[in-house]
């Protein structure tokens, strides 16, 4: 076999008997890299160098004993995701030349494991878009049908861990960005609780929406990833202070005592019949492992994304405020006052949705319009919080599909907005009431196509939603098919 | 609702951004299109209903009033595009 081809938890048990090294893994997937970017184009900075010397140091340290669960382990990063040294974009030309200084946290933490970086994958710019077609170095391909996006924001780092460019990858969701690209590149991905991942260092789009997560091949690697990331951090306020648990633990077989609630909601108009019966198969799997399904209501989900686009863009235009061309990122040269270099900067840097969002942000902010629509919206957002609250009282974890259909061709909906937007409608709403969401592997359309099943766990029930996932992911036959390439 | 292209280039002013006349014309007929979906919200009667901006009970983080390492001038000014050692350089603004 490939080592390229294989998981985490089967590179851990090659790592200790010595059978493979970390280098021999990097030197693997950087060769992986250079066969398959010319088709799949999920990086837009590869750390080739650097990658070799932390996997150098990865077995140095293993050899002194020393090093976490994933020393050595190759992965990549989305380029939202401050990395010292080494160039973080968020996939927009305001930021093409921006060297971090320092590391987010989540890194750090990789860091002390001793995983090693690849480099640094494609992202609708600012991480706002679904279909990574929003970004300024160019748009990955599906690996399963390469017309195809890959899903979005963060495409390219479901892209990469399909294409095995990558043993996993890091994301951040903030109305699915996780889950969605997940699912259309037949991943595993998991958002966690908000707050329960650092966001130090993560460059911020919705500050109380964003979260970090892992983009996996099985969900025994989600859980080995969430180990690695979660945990409370003095440097984001937000974070939470809750213990966290060894997600390992939670992978048991058998789903005897627990109730599935399938929310009426989620199988509405406009649902492709193909993603409607691959779910439905899945749901049967959780029923023959043991779980009673029982139909349960959430009565706000179709204002989720109505709301999401007043909240995300209103806290997006405060956040993407600091990029004014003085302390980094691009600088119109020419401008003579501070107005026209703020402007011009600006408008020169940004591409045009995130222009968008950041209108529609201000507009909603601004004075006269506000109480019609961000406080209106944060009210609706309260509704739907008390709808998951309603669920989880009658059910420990929901079922549903991830998007309403598979992916949909590169191009097609580049003129449309509202249609791309519309199409989170089954992500947005667990962002809106941070509760953790899942994407797992369950079929394929009747062109090829990755359909993914979502699961939705209350706040800090990750272990729950991790069991569900790994009993689904025993009783198909989906984890560890690939795409040819 | 619907949205004026001169309220768009309010906005957009706001927003320090310049829009040339056709991506205004664009993006107010795109913002249209999208603040005409957001009236959905109107049919919900929300008067009773407190907003929600952060999900989850928040405290206060409070740390020790105690000196750490932080970037020195040399890191905090690298990534300035125009800056002089010392400071980041502006148009004069007095």
């Amino acid at each position: 076999m490939e080592l390229s081809a294989l998981t985490i938890h089967e590179s851990q048990k090659l790592l200790a008997t010595g059978a493979t090294s970390s280098v021999a893994l990097t030197t693997a997937f950087l060769a992986r890299m250079a066969a398959v970017e010319p088709t799949v184009a999920a990086y837009i900075t590869e750390n080739r160098e650097q990658a070799l010397l932390q996997a150098a140091a990865a077995d140095s340290m293993r050899a002194r004993g020393a090093g976490g669960p994933l020393c050595g382990i190759p992965l990549a990063i989305k380029d939202v995701i401050c990395t010292k040294g080494l160039r973080t974009t968020a996939g927009s030309r305001i930021l093409e030349n921006f060297i971090p200084p320092y590391d987010a946290t989540v890194m750090v933490k990789l860091q002390e494991q001793g995983a090693v970086c690849l480099g640094k994958t494609s992202m609708d710019e600012f991480a706002m878009g679904s279909g990574n077609e929003n970004c300024a170095f160019g748009t990955p391909h599906n690996p399963w049908n390469r017309d195809y996006i890959c899903g979005g924001s963060s495409g390219g780092s479901a892209a990469a861990v399909a294409a095995d460019e990558c043993l996993a990858s890091l994301g951040s969701d903030t109305g699915g960005s996780i889950r969605q690209p997940a699912s259309h590149c037949g991943m595993v991905g998991l958002k966690p609780t908000y707050g329960r991942v650092s966001r130090f260092g993560l460059l911020a789009f919705a500050s109380s929406l964003d979260q970090i997560g892992p983009i996996t091949k099985d969900v025994t690697d989600a859980a080995i990833m969430l180990n690695a990331l979660a945990g409370h951090d003095p440097r984001d306020s937000t974070s939470a202070r809750q213990a966290t648990p060894d997600y390992t633990r939670a992978l048991v077989t058998g789903l005897t005592g627990l109730t599935v609630g399938v929310p009426r909601e989620y199988f509405g108009a406009g649902l492709d019949p193909e993603v409607a019966e691959v779910v439905r198969h899945g749901i049967d799997q959780l029923k023959a492992a043991g779980a009673e399904i029982k139909e349960v209501s959430l009565p706000h989900t179709e204002y989720g994304v109505a709301a999401y686009y007043i909240i995300a863009p209103a806290e997006a235009s405060s956040n993407l405020a600091r990029y004014d061309g003085i302390r980094y990122g691009r600088r119109d040269m020419e401008a003579d006052t501070l107005m026209e270099l703020y402007s011009r900067s600006r408008s020169q840097g940004f591409g045009e949705e995130v222009k968008r969002r950041i209108l529609i942000g201000t507009y909603a902010l601004s004075s006269g319009y506000y109480d019609a629509y961000y406080k209106k919206a944060s009210q609706v957002r309260t509704l739907i919080v008390e709808d998951y609250r309603q669920a989880f009282s009658q059910c420990d974890i929901l079922v549903s599909p991830v998007t309403p259909t598979p992916a949909w061709k590169i191009g097609e909906k580049v003129s449309d907005p509202l249609s791309v937007y519309l199409s989170d409608l089954l992500t947005i709403p667990g962002n809106l009431a941070g509760v953790p969401g899942m994407s797992v592997p369950c079929g394929f359309s009747s062109s090829g196509l990755p359909i993914g099943l979502q699961l939705q766990a209350s706040h800090f029930d990750e272990e729950t939603m991790l069991r569900v996932a790994y009993n689904l992911e025993q009783r198909l036959d989906v984890a560890g098919r690939k795409p040819l390439l | 609702m619907t949205i004026s292209q001169k309220e768009v280039l309010k906005v957009a002013n706001l927003a320090r951004l310049q829009l040339s006349p056709q991506e205004a014309e664009q993006m107010t007929d795109q913002l249209a299109t999208i603040l005409g979906y957001v009236a959905k919200l109107d049919e919900i009667d929300c008067r009773a209903i407190a907003p929600t901006t952060h999900v989850l009970a928040i405290e206060n983080a409070f740390r020790a009033d105690a000196m750490q390492p932080s970037l020195s001038q040399a890191e905090a000014l690298g990534n300035g595009p125009l800056q002089n050692g010392e400071a980041f350089v502006v148009p004069r603004i007095i």
